[in-house]
């Protein structure tokens, strides 16, 4: 990670609520994180705490309402991207940022070929002729691992199996050169032979394309294999950060703590028993008063259901730059 | 926890040849054109009080032989004998009858569970329909069946969809273990789950089977999981068995070729060893099993194939004691033995870790 670099997305305290009927859910409190240029960072956290809609707000695709991003900025290519409105915010997802959903399925559309979906981008945003866009989608679809890729682009999205489809999408994130690329949970749906082959060509493009990277998955495994650096979400908020070694070898947060001893090993001692995390996540109905762990924390203090622990360094390096935590509790092994 | 010496040497559930092909009807006239080969000649045992893992990639097959096994479908061809009794040809009154023996647990609890109904009726459906009970003894079963899968008995008057997805796959092994069955289909329990929940329910499925000497078919694409809680581990590619092997020794180092490559592709969350780790990447899709490839199905994607592969079926084979494999490389036709000296070949010529 070349650290002092300028991050190519910088984002400053994001704040997201839902309205609906039954009261405000606060999906995402005073989130903060920045990635370097050709930086690898992976998102991971419980069901419901906000990876997605994280990234669905700073990339402006959330319907308002309900939802609302009431706080923050996220500084990308030296403009803050929350205030340039909706048509700034269309020209930087085509041609800025690439994203990759979970279900290749639901984001291709099924009734225009694979490769004028992979062209589109390219002429809105690149200026292309219709023949050069042919051109570059072809060398994509190749790019991405699919054989006979001219002939391909004629295919549509349900002749293609899941694997190549994902590989269809990543080509189009890919289309216009993103600095950046956002990938939520883009494997899940996935064999993991499959998975395999997808995050092969994910280390395989990084070396070549020195793309920034942002990989949201519940896998830890995955993380452990792909990410320099990973950021840990609860409830709407980062928990914990750090540079993906020293996050497995000395997690803090209580929550990261339990979530690595929960999942069995492959390989090595089997253990007798699995750890669990008893209990359940908030309901983020208001914003946090307390820390929203504590009620299935291990090492819980008076102190946490009264004030919300902001997040601290624990190597000197500034918050967000090293290994840094949001609990009150001081490990033993920090 | 429990090895094979601790769950029973004799079999509770013996499978042999089993086949499920489903039609493909095709045309105005809705003309029989195909079958889907979903399983296609699978034999196993699993053995009283065992959990036997089936794993292997989406499409081949693995609910398929789970439903089979319990007759939620039926058969194409061969036996599935369950304590004695041939499930697999058995008339709808005598399965009506030992139906309460054989149950499953599926993935998504929400889409199993009737939403109309509250909590105590959802767990006491099974036994208002296969027992004489009046309903002070069904609550009281019903009461029993919640402590033992950890549901608080206030619960009972709920609706299912006021529960978390943990509590909610609770709610179905509940009901699962209803009519004290001794054999259980586990249909990936916890794929649905969140991976701090799916602990719980993996200990749950744990207790229960120590607590009732339970038999288990668990069946999952999480291998991590499988390493955690089968004894012994099948693995499945396009409708048949690759690989049959006691859980230590397949983690260790699997035979098939295919076994190989599926645990190599699962990441492990270790960075230090995801950076020295050997992969063997497979090239390319699973075939469809509406059109699987000759020989051996796994003929166009394996990294180690011969010639005789492309035309030749394996035939699954205990190559080391309790080591079943059905792969070429270890059980050459032409040679006409399954002796051991064959079984070290593919290690030399092959991708060893
Ligand atoms: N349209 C919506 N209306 C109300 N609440 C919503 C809406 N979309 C999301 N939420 C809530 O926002 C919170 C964060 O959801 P989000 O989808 O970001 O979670 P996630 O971390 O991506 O979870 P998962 O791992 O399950 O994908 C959740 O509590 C969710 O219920
Ligand atoms: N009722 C059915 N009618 C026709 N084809 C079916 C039916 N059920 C399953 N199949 C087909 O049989 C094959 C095996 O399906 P099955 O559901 O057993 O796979 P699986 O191994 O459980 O996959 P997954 O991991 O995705 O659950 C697939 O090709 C599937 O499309
Ligand atoms: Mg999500
Ligand atoms: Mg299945």
């Amino acid at each position: 990670m070349p650290d002092g670099a300028v991050p190519v997305l910088d984002v400053r305290g994001l704040k997201t609520i839902f309205r609906t009927r039954s009261g405000e859910v606060h999906a995402v409190n005073n989130v903060s994180f920045h990635l370097q240029p050709g930086e690898l960072l992976g998102v991971v956290g419980e069901s419901g705490s906000g990876k997605s809609v994280t990234m669905m707000s700073l990339l402006g695709l959330l319907p308002s309402p309900p939802a609302d991003v009431r706080g923050g900025e996220v500084w990308l290519g030296g403009r803050d991207i929350l205030k340039i409105g909706v048509d700034g915010l269309r020209d930087v997802r085509g041609a800025k940022v690439g994203f990759v959903f979970q279900d290749p399925m639901t984001s291709l559309n099924p009734v225009f070929t694979v490769g004028n979906q992979i062209m589109e981008p390219l002429i809105r945003h690149k200026g292309m002729t219709k023949a050069q866009a042919r051109i570059r989608a072809a060398e994509l679809l190749e790019l991405v691992g699919i054989p006979d890729a001219a002939a391909r682009l004629k295919s549509y999205p349900h002749q293609f199996s899941g694997g190549m489809r994902q590989r269809v999408m990543i080509a189009i994130a890919l289309a216009c050169d993103p600095d950046v690329l956002i990938a939520d949970e883009p494997t899940t749906a996935l064999d993991v032979t499959i998975q395999a082959q997808i995050l092969e060509l994910v280390r395989d493009l990084r070396t070549k394309l020195g793309m920034a990277i942002i990989w949201i998955t519940h896998d830890l495994g995955v993380i452990a294999g792909i990410a320099d650096r990973v950021m840990v979400m609860y409830a709407g908020q980062v928990v914990e950060q750090a540079p993906v070694a020293q996050l497995f070898a000395r997690p803090q947060h209580p929550y990261t703590r339990a979530l690595l001893k929960t999942i069995p090993k492959l390989g090595g001692q089997r253990e007798a028993r699995l750890q669990v995390i008893e209990g359940q996540p908030p309901l983020m109905t208001a914003e946090p008063g307390a820390c929203a762990f504590r009620a299935r924390c291990t090492h819980a203090l008076d102190r946490c259901a009264t004030e919300n622990p902001q997040r601290r360094s624990l190597d000197g390096a500034p918050v967000g730059h090293g290994h840094d935590v949001a609990c009150h509790w001081e490990s033993p092994d920090a | 926890m429990r090895d094979l010496t601790a769950a029973g040497t004799r079999p509770l559930v013996q499978v042999r040849d089993l086949k499920v092909h489903f039609p493909i009807h095709t045309g105005v006239f809705r003309r029989h054109t195909g079958d889907v080969k979903a399983v296609d000649g699978v034999s196993f045992d699993i053995m009283a009080g065992e959990t036997l893992g089936l794993v292997g990639e989406s499409g081949c097959g693995k609910s398929t032989v789970g439903r089979a096994l319990i007759r939620l479908y039926d058969p194409t061809a061969g036996s599935v004998v369950i304590d004695g009794t041939d499930i697999a040809t058995l008339d709808a009154e005598s399965l009506r009858r030992i139906r309460p023996t054989m149950q499953m647990v599926f993935q998504d609890p929400q889409a199993s569970l009737n939403p109309r109904l509250k909590l105590a009726e959802i767990i006491g459906e099974p036994l208002l329909e296969h027992t004489a009970m009046d309903a002070d003894a069904r609550l009281k079963r019903v009461h029993e069946l919640m402590d033992a899968v950890g549901l608080n008995r206030r619960f009972a008057n709920r609706f299912s969809h006021e529960f978390s997805g943990g509590q909610r796959q609770r709610i179905g092994i509940a009901r699962a273990l209803a009519l004290n069955p001794r054999f259980i289909v586990c249909d990936e329990p916890i794929a649905a789950l969140d991976v701090s929940i799916q602990a719980q329910v993996v200990n749950l499925l744990e207790d229960l089977q120590a607590q009732f000497g339970l038999t288990y078919l668990f069946i999952s694409h999480d291998l991590s999981m499988v390493r955690h809680i089968a004894d012994r581990v099948a693995v499945m590619y396009l409708g048949r068995i690759a690989e049959l092997s006691p859980r230590d020794a397949l983690y260790a180092n699997p035979l098939h070729p295919y076994a190989r490559a599926l645990l190599s592709a699962v990441p492990e969350a270790d960075p230090a060893r995801e950076a020295t780790r050997r992969r063997i990447i497979l090239k390319g899709d699973v075939p469809s099993p509406a059109n699987p490839p000759k020989g051996c199905t796994f003929c166009t994607r394996c990294p180690q194939v011969i010639d005789i592969c492309h035309s030749q079926r394996p035939v699954l084979t205990e190559v080391e004691p309790g080591r079943h494999v059905a792969c070429h490389l270890f059980n050459s036709p032409t040679a006409g033995s399954t002796g051991s000296a064959e079984v070290t070949e593919p290690n030399q010529q092959g991708v060893s870790k």
